[in-house]
């Protein structure tokens, strides 16, 4: 039939879109691709997807901390501090770890730990956009 | 540990996984995401070169 999604790609008509997994996978998908990045694609059995976004955000967080990057706490009172905490707690697992083990406090003694602390931050903003294409192949949005 | 990287390694360091992300997030086809996130890191590191110099200019 000419509307199916396959169909559809190919023409060129629509975007693409694959088949909706269940209502569980589709709740289970973000909570666990945000808590381990890459993982909700993993689960959805996109293998290479998974490990390429689990390797570039872990390996960005991680690079970030190596640099002496700040890590900011939900309390920090400034504004600035907040949104920096908001793009920090989207890397799930390693924030939580990294305040588990009192890392990231930033001593910005080279002029690079600045970059450290920007790449702590995108890193977690990173992992929102990858748990929200997640999501869209949960729903059958995208293949 | 701490990791000393020169502005330029970092900036580059920085393109290459956002460009991943951006490569496999943004578009669908297999195709579509690699040449997707290669024109990211094309922009990401032209954009650096391109401030590179903007800020030469500037300081002369």
């Amino acid at each position: 039939m000419a509307n199916t999604a396959e169909e559809k790609t190919a023409s060129g008509n629509e975007s693409p879109g694959g088949v909706p997994a269940s209502k569980a996978m589709q709740v289970i998908v973000p909570a666990i691709g945000w808590l381990i990045p890459g993982a909700g694609h993993l689960i959805l059995k996109r293998w290479i997807r998974g490990g390429l976004l689990l390797v570039s955000i872990v390996a960005m967080f991680l690079i970030g901390l190596a640099m002496e990057g700040h890590i900011y706490h939900p309390n920090g009172g400034d504004i600035l501090d907040m949104l920096g905490f908001v793009g920090d707690v989207g890397a799930g697992a390693l924030y939580i770890l990294s305040q588990a083990l009192d890392w990231g406090h930033g001593a910005i003694e080279h002029a690079t730990a600045d970059y450290g602390t920007k790449f702590l931050i995108v890193a977690g903003l990173l992992n929102f956009i990858s748990v929200a294409d997640a999501y869209h192949i949960a729903i059958g949005k995208k293949q | 540990m701490t990791l000393s990287l020169s502005h330029f390694t970092s900036a580059v360091l920085f393109a290459v996984f956002a460009s991943v992300v951006f490569g496999i997030t943004q578009r669908s086809g297999k195709r579509e995401q690699v040449r997707y996130g290669l024109y990211c890191f094309a922009m990401f590191v032209g954009g650096v070169i391109v401030a590179g110099w903007v800020m030469w200019f500037l300081r002369r």
